[in-house]
């Protein structure tokens, strides 16, 4: 009984730790079409930037949450350079995309080792997040009660920015139906910079929120980057809800999947995402066909 | 000359700090030999780089000391990084034996990567000094030109089952490792003599070497009084965090890996009150640790684990073997049998000797993980002296037993 | 004309004696097993430019393809059957892989495509790492001893490099007859007009499978030299990166040629094996590589040099064939 409890609640924990990865992913495939390789790589530099103010590896400390939000914008920032820089200049171009969003997580994994070393980093859990909250007999730690509300607010800010604002339009015009967004105004190149690093800076975040459950070491791009594609074709690219939904669904498979089959457990997990290309190719939520 | 100075050499050598004047420049007296050249394979990314860097740190340490001078030849060290991969391990242990014509190579590091170049280093006749479980490399399948100066997998694991079960006297324990040689033969050793002791493995549990979550395989510990784990590389450290965070409290063993020294400054509370039995322990108080430790803090920072002493010791074993064989080592076959032969009184783990496979034999130590004056250390506890790799077992049943693997010992139900 | 022919036949025997004597001029026995392993990649890619150069679709899973042969010739031989079974069951195994691999995945083009055979390379990778009682895991499967077909006998280096230039040549010389064949046209018009094509009455879907196969068959064949060459397969060799790294030796070296799948292996295999020796931020290096190439001849290696080359040597340069993705 234990069991199954503990199993459930971290699969939902995982999921919103991996909505968090996913969400940006999800937006920058939807408006600009760019499967874009280096996601993991900004998840881990986020959790390096994070871990280091964290730690105190510069010789000051700062605030878990400070420590966040300025490794978000960090990486936030490269993410704008990058595309302003390099994927700009291939527009429709998937060889060229391919090639430059594998170099670059090339470069980001090489240099994250160059920095950090091969020493993982312990990221302390935040203050007054470390204890643990009791349903019944089972005891189930905070920190990951948390992201699950850290997830579910950052939905909630993603949807008010969608739904809300004229950004938000603007983004859902361009993920609809790009060429009509041009057609009637709207700035898509701007856009594209802004969604960019709005994604690569939701992934450092999904980072360093992660960094006191995964802690963070050399790799941790190559293990993220393959559930975030999961989670975008299963919900759809472009879409909130399905990546929302997408994750939640991934967090179960995951969880149950390396628990009860372990044999298969990596089969299970991408047999989803190559059913839904085969017979909903749009995802479950999105709206067109990548 | 030129050539010979490529890039990474210069690098090792910057490693060295002082010592890169002298390794440039051998002085003409020292030229008369032609120089010794020693390789390193080693991992310097992925989830095993915490104790590939610490491998070749070991490594740079013991030759600063001999001023990479072996039996009166110069030392030309070589590293290459095998990037944790078994086909990497091939081509790079083909670049140090083809191309740079090494005399001896130490690592790699896992057993996996072992296994991938194993019966080429028979086929070259390299000797090779690595710290890789893989048991049957100096048992059921010895390799002649194979030395292994840390312990097969289950070595310390039978002390640590031992401990368990008569200090500890627990009864019950679920194993967790990973899923590949190394993890299989650490817990087959553990089940072994646990179960002799009149102990009962409950579980086995085998999560794969990239776990970015431990819960689905935590969730499944209980019904039980302990737990064995056998994690290595920057595993230990997040198996530790969701074991604790999952509010389990039943006690924890492990080996050399699992709690290694060099781990200690990442670790957390939630490591507390762990045992682990290793074949090198930080606390030893003997001169040749000393020495070992202060020269590791002075040019790392950190302090040694396992990995650094294990191929110090590895470093320290090459220059005995070539002192006995008079510097020489073009006949491959005389320079392993001087290296076999050689004991060490005063090595970073103590004295050593290796049995007729090739496999060390030395002190284990028994460690309790405790916190003192704001600072994780393993505090040894208990000593067991001598330990070869069959234990207190016949060799001749030993070996007519199979290999410990993911289903040997089977569970008793 | 008639000067660029005699010219371009006369760099290929150079090229191919080069190749023939190169145990000869190469120092040392390291630079030669270099060589092969570059020759068996050059195979690799090729076989992936199949469908990435001429089919326009990119594939993300090429390595889980690999990775099945060379399983299966090593998984043959544990069970104590002759190279000959093994080699041969492998080539089937890899063939039919693909066939599937085709079914699934050419309901799409475009980013689908590539998705598609990302989602099989990874369970192939997963089923690799996770099923251990018949891949051992981590473990991986070691091939004790290579071949010695009428007693020549391929533990030596240089006997293993003429095995595989052979092999190598006979692939090139299979790719330039299938690139100038009326399949090879045809494939090229599906990748540039698809819907003309079908128009046409040419059956797009059967060209692009026969394609797959082809370029499966020689993903096999690449496999098989792997796993003979590093003697041992694991996981790793199905992962991702792998997909990643023999993609991009296609796209660096310049896709739709014969030549670019060839450069670009060379160049990844000497960085990765050669100048990691030297320099110990190689990857960094390697990816820094990839977005040059980008930027600077954004048709790769091959394309790019020889319009320079053209410029260079104030001749017209026909536009550069566009490479792209099917719309």
């Amino acid at each position: 009984m234990n069991f199954w409890l503990v199993l459930t609640v971290n699969s939902v924990t995982f999921g919103g730790l991996l909505f968090l990865l996913s969400a940006g992913f999800s937006l920058i495939f939807g408006l600009m079409r760019i499967p874009n390789l280096t996601h993991g790589s900004l998840f881990m530099l986020g959790a390096y930037v994070g871990a280091t103010f964290v730690v105190g590896l510069l010789g000051f400390k700062l605030n878990f949450w400070l420590a966040a939000i300025l490794a978000t914008l960090a990486v936030a920032a490269l993410g704008a350079l990058a595309e302003r820089l390099l994927l700009r200049r291939l527009p429709g171009d998937q060889l060229a995309q391919v090639l430059v969003t594998l170099g670059l997580s090339f470069m980001a994994a090489d240099f994250c080792l160059m920095m950090w070393g091969g020493d993982p980093l312990n990221v302390a859990t935040p203050d007054g997040l470390g204890g643990f909250v009791r349903f019944g007999t089972i005891a189930f730690p905070m920190y990951r009660l948390a992201i699950i509300v850290i997830a579910a607010l950052v939905a909630i800010a993603l949807w008010l920015l969608l739904d809300r604002t004229r950004l938000g339009a603007m983004i859902r015009a361009g993920v609809d139906d790009p060429d009509m967004a041009r057609v009637v105004g709207i700035r898509v190149s701007q856009l594209f910079t802004i969604v960019f690093a709005l994604g690569a800076g939701l992934a450092a975040f999904a980072g360093i929120i992660g960094g006191p459950i995964l802690s963070v070491y050399p790799g941790l791009d190559q293990d993220m980057l393959p559930l975030a594609l999961v989670v975008v074709i299963l919900g759809g690219s472009g879409s909130l809800l399905g990546s929302f939904v997408g994750s939640i669904i991934v967090g179960f498979i995951y969880n149950f999947g390396q628990a009860l089959l372990p044999e298969l457990a990596y089969f299970v997990l991408f047999m989803p995402m190559l059913l839904v290309l085969l017979l909903r190719p749009q995802g479950l939520f999105g709206r067109h066909v990548p | 000359m030129s050539r010979k100075l490529s890039r990474r050499k210069f690098m090792a050598g910057t490693a060295a700090g002082a010592a890169l004047a002298t390794f440039k420049f051998p002085t003409p007296a020292l030229a008369q030999a032609a120089p010794f050249k020693l390789g390193l394979l080693t991992v310097k990314t992925g989830p095993l780089a915490q104790g590939g860097i610490q491998m070749e740190q070991g490594v740079v340490t013991y030759l600063k000391e001999k001023n990479y001078t072996f039996a009166g030849r110069k030392v030309e060290f070589i590293s290459a990084d095998t990037g944790g991969n078994p086909a990497g391990t091939k081509t790079k242990a083909q670049e140090l034996i083809e191309r740079e014509k090494v005399d001896a190579i130490l690592g790699p590091l896992a057993a996996f990567e072992l296994l991938a170049v194993t019966d080429y280093i028979t086929e070259q006749k390299t000797p090779m000094l690595s710290l890789a479980g893989a048991e049957d490399m100096t048992q059921r399948r010895p390799n002649p030109y194979f030395l292994r100066p840390s312990a097969t997998s289950a070595q310390a694991m039978h002390p640590m089952a031992d401990f368990a079960a008569k200090e500890l006297k627990l009864k019950r324990i679920v194993t967790i490792s990973e899923d590949f040689a190394f993890g299989h033969e650490q817990m087959g050793g553990f089940q072994q003599t646990f179960e002799e002791a009149g102990g009962k493995i409950v579980n086995k549990i085998w999560p794969p070497l990239v776990t970015p979550d431990y819960t689905p395989f935590v969730a499944q510990i209980g019904d039980c009084d302990g737990v064995c784990q056998g994690f290595a590389g920057s595993n230990p450290l997040r198996f530790l965090k969701t074991y604790a965070a999952a509010g389990l409290k039943y006690p924890v063993v492990t080996g050399e890996t699992g709690g290694d020294d060099a781990l200690l400054r990442s670790f957390g509370d939630e490591a507390l009150g762990m045992y682990s039995s290793c074949p090198y322990t930080l606390d030893l108080d003997t001169d040749g640790n000393k020495r070992f430790v202060a020269a590791m803090q002075k040019d790392y920072g950190v302090d040694p684990g396992f990995y650094a002493a294990g191929l110090y010791v590895a470093a320290q074993t090459v220059a005995a073997g070539l002192e006995k064989s008079n510097g020489k080592s073009d006949d491959k076959d005389a320079f392993i049998k001087a290296l076999r032969s050689v004991e060490l009184k005063d090595t970073p783990r103590g004295a050593i000797k290796y049995d007729h496979f090739g496999n060390v034999v030395g002190d284990f130590f028994i460690r309790h993980l405790e916190k003192a004056n704001g600072k994780y250390v393993n505090k040894t506890v208990k000593t067991y002296h001598n330990i070869s790799q069959f234990w207190t077992y016949d060799e001749k049943k030993f070996l007519a037993a199979p290999v410990y693997s993911r289903n040997y010992p089977p569970m008793k139900s | 004309m008639n000067s660029t022919m005699s010219l371009r036949v006369f760099a290929i025997i150079i090229a191919v004696a080069a190749l023939a004597t190169l145990p000869l001029w190469m120092g040392g026995i390291y630079y030669i097993n270099v060589a092969s392993q570059i020759l068996l990649y050059a195979v690799f890619a090729l076989g992936l430019n199949v469908l990435v150069g001429y089919a326009g679709l990119t594939s993300l899973g090429h390595a889980g393809l690999f990775g099945v042969a060379a399983y299966a010739t090593g998984y043959m031989l544990q069970l104590g059957y002759g190279h000959t079974e093994s080699i041969l069951v492998a080539l089937l195994v890899g063939v039919a892989s693909m066939a599937v691999y085709a079914v699934l995945s050419l309901r799409s083009t475009g980013i689908g495509f590539i998705m598609i055979t990302l989602a099989l390379g990874e369970i192939l990778w997963g089923l690799a790492y996770r099923w251990i009682s018949l891949t051992g895991g981590d473990n991986g499967i070691n091939v004790p001893k290579r071949p010695a077909p009428f007693g020549y006998s391929l533990s030596n280096a240089t006997n293993f490099y003429f095995t595989t230039l052979i092999v190598f040549l006979l692939v090139v010389v299979v790719m330039a007859i299938f690139v100038r064949s009326p399949l090879g046209a045809a494939l090229r018009g599906t990748r540039d007009q698809p819907r003309r094509m079908n128009a046409l009455g040419y059956h797009v879907w059967a060209i692009r499978f026969y394609a797959c196969l082809f370029s499966g068959l020689l993903t096999a064949v690449s496999g098989i030299l792997f796993v003979y060459y590093t003697q041992f397969i694991s996981p790793q060799t199905l992962a991702l990166t792998s997909s990643a790294e023999v993609l991009l030796m296609v796209i660096a070296g310049g896709p739709g040629t014969l030549l670019g799948p060839i450069v670009g292996a060379g160049l990844v295999v000497i960085v990765k094996t050669v100048v990691s020796g030297f320099i110990e931020r190689w990857n960094f290096l390697l990816g820094a590589i990839f977005v040059a190439i980008v930027i600077l001849m954004p048709d790769g290696l091959v394309p790019g040099t020889t319009r320079l080359w053209r410029l260079a040597t104030r001749k017209r340069a026909p536009v550069a064939a566009k490479t792209e993705g099917a719309p």
